[in-house]
């Protein structure tokens, strides 16, 4: 592998970043570190699900499935495993359903497969809600001596994990075949590109990430219920973020997570109870305004000052 | 390997669709450096047969073989992997990446693998042959009819194939650009490439093909060189009507 000097370049710009969000938990308070913590929960969940929707366009609503997946992984292992074996656990697990998800969904194309997204995080979340009839018990809990700062810094590291996978999958031919794609499938399929492999490959690292972030959540939460570990709200949110951001980029859903997680701080805390009508809106805002997220709006500006530049 | 075997062979190929033929019993063999003309009036199943040999979907019934091994049942992309490449009746072309990257996706996919600058390089001689090197770095949409007809065929060509399909490659053109599609085509068969071409355009069929199959309502109706193939009383009637024959 050859690295030029603009990757040098960018690879120490997000190691000095990352090292400094490592830091937030030695200057802030409790406030912010649970924000914190929200928004590196939402840059890795968002970053990953556009390392898949990305370049294929194919817009998964199954994050919610796979977080929740996670979330069960912790809640019923903690008793029975040390701690850090479950992430681990709920990566592989994660990675599994995605794999049978994928090979079972990806032939769908547009609409079918978001619906279909949707609906597996619902039909996950009333398979362990009946199962819970049996069992009586109705929600579980997760008892343990991890802290928000230990969630807090499992996540950042998790995100520079994703960053790693997500540029090497960009440098890669996995990444091109993706991106040939989400431009026509019918051309990659006659280029010789086994599409539904390079499809499920992808979506298994993004159904894999949610997972884990699901199980490091968990202990956050202490006590979890299936409403909870499956809300569809978070699989909307994470697309939303995304959008915002643009998925355009490796970096780009961090910028919508970051202004978005804020928003969504002001939204819940004066509008308690239109927390869902107005998450709509934002989402048709941003559908019209921003079509292609802030990256698209950069881009934009950007080609816009060199045309300008062309002409003087 | 003898060199009389055919590159490619049909032999009973047949595709319904419903209660619709639209390829019946189709026998044909396309031999090594040959380039075949398939032509026959709108809607005879020209383009139907283009899509059984490239896999874009299965066919019904009979068997399509390429040198001996039958491929009938493989998916598009094993099939491309196999060396047969195609373009499409409409131009399809990746509209968020430049003229070279939409070349390169046929040089690192296709039946010879290349990757990184091995892949840049080859796209970028494709793209020399094709005469489009000098806008190797300018987006899709910039590009005439022309031009997109010219980067489809470059990156098919970068695949490397050992037969190339071409759906219509002269439809459309105005009479410049058609001399010069000619031309290019012409080049591709003086290099020795195995190709069968769907075409319209009588000049090109009788100037660049060595065999003629023309098909009408779904069916094989004659063969042979262009001016046996185009004189045949059968094919006339098919083109004109009874009248005529």
């Amino acid at each position: 592998m050859t690295l030029t000097g603009k990757d040098y370049k960018n690879i120490s710009v997000v190691v000095i970043l990352l090292a400094l969000a490592a830091c937030l938990p030695l200057v802030s308070g409790a406030y912010l570190l649970a924000i914190g913590v929200t928004i590196a929960m939402y840059t890795v969940l968002a970053t990953s699900w556009a390392l898949f929707s990305g370049p294929t366009h194919y817009i998964s609503l199954a994050t919610a499935a796979f977080f929740g997946v996670g979330t069960y992984t912790t809640g019923i292992g903690i008793e029975y495993l040390p701690y850090w074996v479950l992430p681990i656990i709920a990566g592989v697990l994660g990675a599994v359903m995605a794999a049978l998800v994928g090979l079972a969904t990806l032939r769908l194309s547009g609409v079918y497969f978001v619906i279909f997204t949707l609906g597996l995080a619902e039909l996950v979340r009333q398979v362990i809600t009946w199962f819970q009839n049996f069992s009586g018990q109705k929600g579980l809990y997760v008892l343990t001596e991890i802290t928000e700062v230990h969630i807090y810094w499992q996540l950042v590291g998790l995100a520079a994990a994703v960053y790693l996978v997500g540029w090497l999958i960009g440098r890669s031919r996995l990444g091109f075949a993706l991106r040939i794609i989400g431009d026509d499938e019918e051309v990659a399929a006659h280029s010789g590109i086994n599409t539904s492999r390079a499809k499920v490959l992808l979506f298994m690292v993004s159904g894999s990430v949610a997972a884990i972030v699901g199980a490091m959540l968990a202990p956050r939460y202490i006590y979890i219920e299936p409403l909870l570990a499956f809300t569809p709200m978070l699989s909307f949110q994470v697309v939303i973020m995304a959008l915002l951001g643009g998925t355009g980029r490796l970096w780009g859903p961090i910028v919508g997570v970051i202004p978005f997680t804020f928003l969504w701080e002001a939204i819940s805390a004066s509008f308690p109870n239109q927390t869902t009508l107005l998450l709509g809106v934002c989402f048709l805002i941003i559908v019209y305004l921003l079509p292609r997220g802030f990256v698209g709006l950069l881009d934009k500006i950007r080609s816009k000052i060199n045309a300008a530049e062309a002409y003087s | 390997m003898r060199t009389d075997a055919p590159v490619l062979s049909l032999r009973g190929v047949t595709k319904r669709f419903g209660g619709l033929v639209a390829v019946n019993d189709l026998d044909f063999d396309v031999a090594e450096h040959q380039v075949l003309g398939l032509i026959g009036p709108n809607g005879s199943g020209k383009s139907t047969t283009l899509n059984l040999i490239s896999g874009a979907f299965p066919a019904s019934s009979g068997t399509i073989s390429l040198r001996g091994t039958p491929i009938t049942h493989l998916a598009a992309q094993d099939i491309t992997r196999r060396g047969i490449s195609r373009t499409f009746q409409l131009v399809r072309l990746l509209p968020s990446m430049n003229v070279l990257e939409n070349v390169k996706a046929g040089a690192v996919f296709g039946h010879r693998r290349r990757w990184g600058a091995e892949a840049d390089s080859y796209a970028m001689q494709m793209l020399e042959q094709v005469g489009m090197a000098r806008m190797a770095h300018a987006p899709i949409g910039q590009l005439t009819y022309i031009d997109t007809k010219r980067v489809e065929l470059a990156r098919v060509l970068a695949s490397d194939p050992r037969l190339l399909l071409l759906d219509e490659w002269l439809a459309g053109l105005n009479p410049t650009e058609l001399e010069e599609g000619i031309r290019l085509i012409k080049s591709l068969r003086d290099q020795g490439r195995t190709i069968i071409l769907v075409e319209h355009v009588m000049d090109a069929i009788r100037s660049l093909c060595d065999h003629c199959v023309v098909m009408s309502s779904g069916a094989k109706i004659a063969e042979g060189t262009p001016e046996q193939a185009l004189s045949d009383p059968e094919v006339i009637r098919a083109y004109l009507g009874d009248d005529d024959a």
